[in-house]
């Protein structure tokens, strides 16, 4: 008796699972409506939302203040990314700690990895810092396939932008004169926005920085900066006491004056070595949305080149 | 193109001038002969033209790999500059391309050969799976006669094995090795494109039975396991069975994110589930629910319920497939950590209560089901980059015995030297059950840990 009744049980079980599933029903897809696009960071969606324009929603994953290293894989991810279209990267394993996860539970076929709405910026970018020989973690947290932080050089953000006008009219071969048009406009305005900044960071060509992490080099390389040294004795290696007093005697020696930090960076140690070498800490975003103002990729640069330039106008 | 018409060219004319020859030559073939031959030709040519398209493959990749050789920083607006395109892809291609090769065979026949052996065999390692290996040392200390260990011991070695399996899954491997021998602590594979939604695992896995349940050794705030688990969940390994699991997002109000998963095992799961036939089969029901409250902060809330065979009945005069065991779960996590602090600061509060319903006779050999409870309540907080603390207070009762009732309280303390180690302390006070002695004992104990990730970058845990 207890036997029938626990095949009862389990068989009810059973089929309320499967009433549950049965329920419910495929969200309904709104056709022809605008393509949804995730990005990991907010940089790719300024860049996805140049090219796609009103033809596109965009969403970022990452905030962009946040450390693109440590984002957490919030459920509530999972209910953006299900719905999405097109998924962009930025690759070189920068998100490998939060973004394989998000992407394999949320039963988005369209953007698992290599699928057609899976889009890696990293593909069309200029990569930097690429370790060649042996690569081991006595160096830290290094990335084996490269700099990932390769959008702050704006040649990259024309790259990236061009790949993904051509997905975009892979994707709506119906819009493709009008992704082509806005590419154009932003390729037309990038250039003289870049000329623009060019001639302003002119002054200063050569001048020797410090950064935080390696999140610069291509900015620097850009622009004409020689990175000589990083507050981090390794990339992901906190600041040690040691390293520190050896960048300063660095710093000291070559007169390097600007310690150039990102956001999500603890101040301390920056500004310990500021007072020492009489330099000064300038807080640089790495991307878009790191301050308020900062609302698009043109901004980015604005905002950090006027920083810049105002630091090294004070440490002459 | 270019080059593939070139050789064209030059494949059409050698055929051209054979076939010219062919009628001069002393003793003409017979017919036959003269199509082999011109078959031989032309997979011959066959074979040129895909060596010296693989070569081109190759300059390719090795162009993507390599620093383009862009002249300088120049100017956006001066510059022509192939958004797209890598600029050197179109330099360094264009090297073999350029130069019109009188004889382009024989250095393409040579490329051929360097790519069957060196490209294949490099190639072939791209395909390996990601693999990593977690080292856990434990060490103990001070006083325990209830449930003693070792005082220095490599408690696990677990080695992941974590790949793509093709367009429509992924499969991952967690094989522990541990003191006494080796346990695919989980395998695999899940089917990550199938329609409505629906999220298919299949293999042996880490039954989604609360929080607790689901976490690896290595990703736990704590060196132990929490005295409930012990007690009524089946220990370190947990509900951790070969089976079937399936998952869906449910609808829900707007930014609440709700999940249910239904997992149907073969029943056997450390001393918690047995089968004995095959139809003892044991499932798991998951709810999870969890919201943003900002940002920074968020909760994180879980129900789940579990029910399989246990051994009870064994032997005993009554139908041992009577025996069952139903668990009953309730979590709540509440987490914050400010983004533009994520790496210094963090806090988690974390509560998970246990009802485990174990059918059993008593010792007059009557029916009857034990209600026993638990709970463990665990919380931390990341003090800088470095260091974290935190605190866990545990309470249960006993799964074959309700009324003893064990509890205890740890502290810990965790040290960071980078993201691919860890040293922790915990110091760990238990107010046990002394089977033997029947009598309460206390417990004052002392563990140390030293975790240690070589090889691929996992996941962080959430």
């Amino acid at each position: 008796m207890r036997r029938k009744e626990m095949t009862t049980r389990s068989s009810a079980l059973l089929a309320a699972c499967a009433l549950i599933f049965a329920i419910i029903s495929p969200p309904a897809s709104r056709a022809d409506s605008k393509l949804r696009i995730m990005t990991a960071t907010t940089d790719l969606a300024s860049l996805a939302q140049e090219v796609g324009g009103e033809k596109v929603d965009v969403e970022s994953i990452a905030r962009g203040y946040q450390d693109p290293h440590f984002v957490e894989a919030k459920p509530s991810f999972l209910l953006k990314l299900r719905h999405a279209d097109l998924l962009i990267v930025v690759g070189l394993e920068l998100e490998i700690g939060w973004l394989p996860p998000l992407i394999s539970q949320s039963t988005n076929p369209k953007i698992q990895v290599g699928a057609p709405g899976y889009f890696d910026a990293s593909r069309f970018a200029k990569i930097l810092e690429i370790p060649t020989g042996q690569v081991t973690r006595a160096e830290g947290d290094v990335h084996p396939l490269g700099n990932p932080h390769y959008w702050l050089d704006p040649e990259n953000g024309l790259r990236i932008a061009k790949g993904i006008q051509n997905k975009l009219s892979e994707m709506r071969p119906g819009d493709a004169a009008y992704f082509a048009q806005r590419y154009d406009s932003f390729e037309q305005r990038l250039k003289q926005a870049d000329e623009k900044w060019l001639a302003e960071m002119q002054p200063y060509a050569g001048r020797k920085i410090v950064t935080y992490h390696r999140s610069w080099p291509n900015f620097a390389e850009h622009f004409h900066l020689d990175v000589v040294g990083y507050v981090e004795p390794r990339p992901g290696i906190p600041p040690s006491p040691q390293h520190t007093v050896e960048l300063i005697g660095q710093m000291k020696r070559d007169g390097v004056k600007i310690i150039v930090v990102e956001p999500y960076f603890d101040l301390k140690t920056p500004n310990a070595i500021a007072r020492d070498t009489g330099g000064q800490v300038v807080v640089l975003m790495p991307s878009v949305g790191g301050e308020k103002e900062i609302t698009d990729y043109f901004k980015l640069f604005d905002y950090d080149i006027a920083k810049l330039k105002q630091a090294f106008d004070t440490t002459k | 193109m270019k080059r593939f018409s070139v050789l064209s060219l030059v494949v059409l004319s050698a055929v051209s001038a054979y076939a010219q020859e062919k009628p001069a030559g002393a003793a003409a073939p017979a017919p036959e002969e003269v199509r082999i031959r011109a078959l031989e030709e032309q997979v011959r040519t066959l074979a040129e033209e895909v060596a010296l398209l693989r070569g081109e493959l190759k300059t390719m990749r090795d162009a993507k790999q390599a620093d383009p050789a862009t002249g300088g920083h120049l100017l956006l607006a001066s510059t022509r500059i192939e958004p797209g395109v890598l600029p050197s892809s179109t330099s360094s291609t264009a090297a073999p391309t350029a130069a019109p090769d009188p004889n382009p065979a024989a250095p393409a026949a040579q490329l051929a050969q360097t790519q069957t052996y060196g490209g294949a065999t490099s190639n072939a390692k791209l395909l390996n799976p990601d693999i990593s290996l977690i080292g856990d040392f434990i060490g103990t200390a001070g006083r325990n006669t209830v449930s003693p260990s070792r005082s220095l011991e490599l408690h696990e070695s677990e080695v992941g094995l974590q790949a793509i399996i093709d367009p429509y899954a992924r499969a991952d491997a967690f094989i522990s090795f541990g003191e006494t021998g080796v346990n695919v602590e989980e395998g695999y594979v899940t089917f990550t494109s199938l329609p409505a939604g629906l999220l298919l695992r299949v293999g042996k896995m880490r039954a989604e039975f609360g929080k607790v349940n689901t976490i690896h050794n290595h990703a736990l705030p704590f060196i132990d396991r929490p005295l409930v688990t012990n007690n009524l969940v089946g220990g370190e390994d947990g509900i951790d069975d070969a089976g079937i699991s399936l998952s869906r997002f449910l609808p829900a109000p707007k930014n609440w994110f709700l999940q249910g998963t239904a997992q149907v095992f073969r029943g056997d799961s450390s001393d918690v589930f047995t089968a004995s036939r095959r139809q003892d089969a044991s499932v798991v029901g998951h709810l999870r629910l969890y919201r943003d409250l900002g940002e920074s902060t968020n909760i994180d809330l879980g129900a789940s319920y579990a029910r399989g065979h246990n051994t009870a009945g064994v032997g005993t005069a009554f139908h041992p497939e009577n025996f069952l065991t139903n668990l009953y779960s309730a979590d709540a996590t509440l987490r914050w950590k400010p983004l533009r602090r994520s790496i210094y600061h963090s806090f988690l509060l974390r509560n998970e209560f246990f009802w485990s319903a174990r059918d059993q006779l008593s010792p007059l050999n009557v029916f009857q089901t034990q209600h026993a409870f638990g709970l463990y309540s665990d919380s931390e907080y990341r003090v800088n980059r470095r260091w974290t603390v935190g605190g866990r207070f545990d309470r249960s009762g006993r799964a074959t015995n309700a009324s003893l009732t064990d509890t205890g309280f740890s502290g810990i303390l965790t040290y960071w030297p980078s993201e691919f180690s860890q040293i922790r302390g915990q110091y760990r006070y238990g107010h046990l059950w002394d089977v033997p002695n029947d009598r309460f004992t206390n417990a004052n104990e002392f563990l140390f840990q030293f975790l240690f990730v070589m090889g691929a970058h996992g996941a962080h845990p959430f």
